[in-house]
């Protein structure tokens, strides 16, 4: 295989090339930037594990014996809140995508690095304004904030907490406008759209979700926030109101959010397969347009969340059967997935790991997505712990893994070091019988009515819910250890090759860590996005040491 | 599978070129197509209440009919007017400053923002006007909840009173001005940002910045500009001409 020719290194990285608070806090570097969402990413990811924790201690007991009523309503809706707006929705995006996206199309940066840098700002603030009300007194509606309880019932902070939430909405918009902007205008010469990799395409398609869905929940957090001070009577059936208009405008936004959530992980995963099989992904096409498919029709099936609402029943059956047909696009990318790895040449490395984890995982939640979808079963379990095992399959042991597959992966381009591979498979196999372990119980446990948001239950359910617990403590190591060696690889972690797993990404082909400019000078692309050279021409080179032809 | 490096000839650049893009024409198209996106988002923002709107009116549209007709036809006509017509100097604007005309350019701008001010100068009229006849929906006003004086059956046209017909009533009244207060509301929040702006780039362009070269900032707060024109456009007919076939009564 020929070696890439990468510029000699030069000392000098986006990491060491200015010390000091203000060049952080004033970078307009999209690297810096990701490295600054990380670190808060992590945080909030911490303050919704601790929710979740509480959340399983008061499950232990069927007569709940840990928290009163109150304060469970406001764990739950403070875990759901505090993950889903600040970590799940962000956290690939924000993350990796700010980091790669530029470097992949072969630029210097996203568009508007100001810009960029303000939402970052924009996400903090939100988060701060957010842990205020959290710390102030809560609030206890659940995440969705359904009304008449929201607004007229609830006596905790639920403007406040909309108001964090409005506000981090901007950092979302501005993100996703960003990276639309960037990938049409800035992709190096020679990059054309069909040379892109799946994971610019997934962010694509994530972007245009976020530029459309955000501002529809900003202006319902404002309905409600008015409603709950003036009493307008917009959503007061008293004042000639409607309560399910609320539902309406909410779920327009949340449900493609949750395709914000997942799209990203799966570009993260189409990388993972590829790259770690050393094989071009099977159907290319079919993957990037998938990614598309997913965010057009995602904005199609809102009321499958009001099937039991009172939507009429003829909505009912045509969201119904939309929902179905949102799975299809998804399905693809499984089966490309799977016929990528098809006599591929696989090497079980730790992002290998999680990226299969991904496909078993993602797959079970998306087909008891099905169960949900079809109106019949969906009167059975619907707000039922199915429902919250189903959307947990997804968004842990979908994108959490992702999320972490993609970390692990990227880890020596983003920091120069490499994390410990040992104990990066140990935590993966932690994660995933942790997260089995939690949430499998659940789909029993909701099949068999145990309802959501209740913390008394009856005593023959308590054995599964023990079983949860379980799982989730050993989840909870599971994501510690990770933690701990990525922060401590860092510091201490062998220093990276500028390719360290021999792979034809343009992102391979910079230092580790890449300078400021992402690329010594502008690279001219001649090749097809997974251009793996013949397996009987791999030379094996050891993973860790700087090899002569690469320099 | 070899790859090329293109070779980074010294080039002069603009002093306006930012150092992350390879030329004026890669900035130009970035900004203008980050202007069309970010419009994306305002009308899926202003959609929401849109929403509302529709779905109300169709449900109470004897209300709407009697609250819309007891708005301030002339007012909003004027502002609509008024708002077009900035929307007028706006563009010529943008002209100047692609042919170089900078000195008429300013006046341009200038007149842009006097139309602008005076839009939000009759938009506070118009609100005042609410507030004295008790129409500030909810309770929004402590001490002022909304209490808008009823024509009684038969009396003579007030244009300070409401006359209900129909079935409606005074809380579904409520409901119209609710929606009138919010969309003209955020309406006029984004005049003010577009104010701002302008005043940024009437800045700039005494310090002579912007010419045939570079005019980019000037046409991309021109679409802004021409949106905030656009949603006035769709709010005036749907808050102010419905029911005026009652025969201005109301």
């Amino acid at each position: 295989m020929e070696e890439f020719k990468v510029p000699p290194p030069s000392k000098v990285n986006y990491l060491n090339v200015d010390y000091g608070l203000k060049s952080w806090l004033l970078t307009r570097d999209h690297k810096r930037i990701a490295f600054l969402y990380l670190g808060s990413i992590s945080v909030f990811f911490l303050i919704g594990g601790v929710y979740a924790m509480l959340i399983r201690l008061e499950l232990l007991t069927p007569h709940g014996q840990l928290l009163t009523s109150t304060t469970y309503n406001k764990v739950f809706t403070q875990h759901g809140i505090i993950m889903v707006f600040f970590f799940l929705i962000p956290s690939i995006p924000a993350t990796l995508g700010n980091f790669l996206v530029p470097i992949m199309i072969g630029a210097k940066d996203l568009a508007f690095p100001r810009i960029n840098l303000l939402s970052w700002y924009i996400y903090l603030l939100g988060g701060i304004v957010t842990v205020y009300a959290l710390l102030a007194g809560g609030v206890d509606t659940g995440w969705t904030f359904y009304v008449p309880f929201s607004t007229t019932f609830s006596n905790s902070y639920v403007i406040a907490t909309g108001l964090g939430i409005f506000i981090s909405g901007f950092s979302s918009i501005l993100t996703g406008l960003n990276f639309i902007v960037t990938i049409h205008t800035m992709r190096a010469p020679g990059m054309t759209w069909f040379r892109l990799p799946l994971f610019i395409w997934a962010h694509y398609a994530t972007s245009l979700i976020m530029i459309l869905g955000t501002p529809v929940i900003a202006i319902t957090i404002l309905l409600l926030a008015f409603e709950r001070l003036a009493h307008i009577g917009i959503f007061d059936p008293a004042a000639g109101g409607d309560p399910i208009l609320f539902q309406h405008l909410f779920w327009f936004y949340s449900h493609p959010a949750v395709y914000i959530m997942v799209l990203p992980g799966m570009g993260v995963v189409s990388e993972l397969i590829a790259n770690f099989s050393r094989k071009n992904v099977f159907g290319y096409s079919f993957v990037a347009f998938s990614s598309l498919a997913i965010a057009v029709f995602g904005f199609l099936v809102w009321g499958h969340h009001l099937f039991v609402a009172s939507q009429s029943v003829y909505a009912g059956m045509i969201f119904s059967f939309l929902s179905f047909a949102v799975a299809i696009p998804s399905a693809v990318k499984v089966f490309n997935w799977s016929a990528t790895l098809y006599k591929g040449s696989i090497s079980y490395d730790t992002p290998m790991l999680y990226g299969l984890g991904f496909i078993g995982l993602f797959t079970i939640g998306g087909m008891t997505g099905l169960f949900l979808a079809a109106l019949a079963t969906d009167v059975h379990l619907s707000d039922t712990y199915f429902v919250i095992a189903h959307f947990h399959y997804i968004m842990v042991g979908g994108t959490l893994l992702a999320y972490l597959g993609g970390l692990h992966y990227w880890w020596p381009k983003i920091t120069g070091r490499m994390y410990p591979e040992g104990w990066g498979r140990f935590s993966a196999l932690v994660v995933f019988i942790g997260f089995n372990l939690t949430f499998l119980p659940q789909f029993m446990l909701g099949y068999m009515g145990m309802p959501r948001r209740y913390h008394y239950y009856p005593e023959e359910f308590q054995v599964l819910h023990v079983l949860s617990t379980a799982g989730a403590s050993i989840l909870g190591v599971g994501l510690i250890i990770p933690a701990i060696y990525l922060l401590w690889s860092m510091r201490y972690g062998p220093k990276a090759a500028p390719n360290p797993w021999h792979l034809p990404g343009l992102e391979w082909r910079t230092q580790s860590p890449p300078p400021t400019e992402n690329f010594e000078t502008t690279p001219i692309v001649t090749w097809e996005a997974y251009e793996f050279a013949p397996i009987e021409e791999m030379k094996v080179i050891g993973k860790f040491e700087e090899s002569k032809a690469e320099v | 599978m070899a790859e090329s490096y293109a070779a980074e000839p010294e080039v002069v650049h603009h002093p306006a070129l930012q150092h992350h893009f390879e030329n004026m024409e890669q900035q130009r198209e970035a900004g203008t197509l980050g202007m069309w996106v970010f419009l994306v988002t305002e009308i899926m923002f202003f959609g929401g209440m849109f929403l509302a709107y529709t779905l109300y009116r169709g449900k109470y549209p004897e209300a709407f009919a009697v609250a819309s007709n007891h708005l301030d036809i002339w007012l909003g006509g004027i502002n609509t007017v008024i708002l077009i017509c900035s929307s007028f100097t706006m563009a010529l604007a943008v002209y100047c400053a692609q042919v170089g005309k900078q000195q008429l350019q300013i006046i341009f701008l200038i007149l842009t923002m006097i139309f602008g001010g005076a839009f939000l100068g009759i938009k506070a009229v118009e609100y005042r006007e609410k507030y004295r006849d008790n129409l500030i929906p909810g309770r929004l006003i402590p001490g002022r909840p909304f209490d808008p004086a009823v024509n009684p059956h038969g009396a003579p046209h007030d244009p300070h009173k409401l006359t209900l017909i129909g079935n409606s009533s005074v809380r579904q009244v409520e409901l119209f001005y609710w929606i009138y207060f919010a969309m003209t509301g955020m309406h006029a929040l984004h005049m003010i940002i577009g104010l701002g702006i302008m005043c940024f780039l009437l800045y700039f362009s005494i310090r002579g910045r912007y010419g045939p070269e570079y005019h980019n900032p000037i046409e991309i707060s021109g679409l802004y500009w021409h949106f905030v024109d656009i949603v006035w456009i769709f709010l005036f007919p749907l808050l102010y001409l419905l029911g005026r076939h009652m025969g201005g009564h109301g």
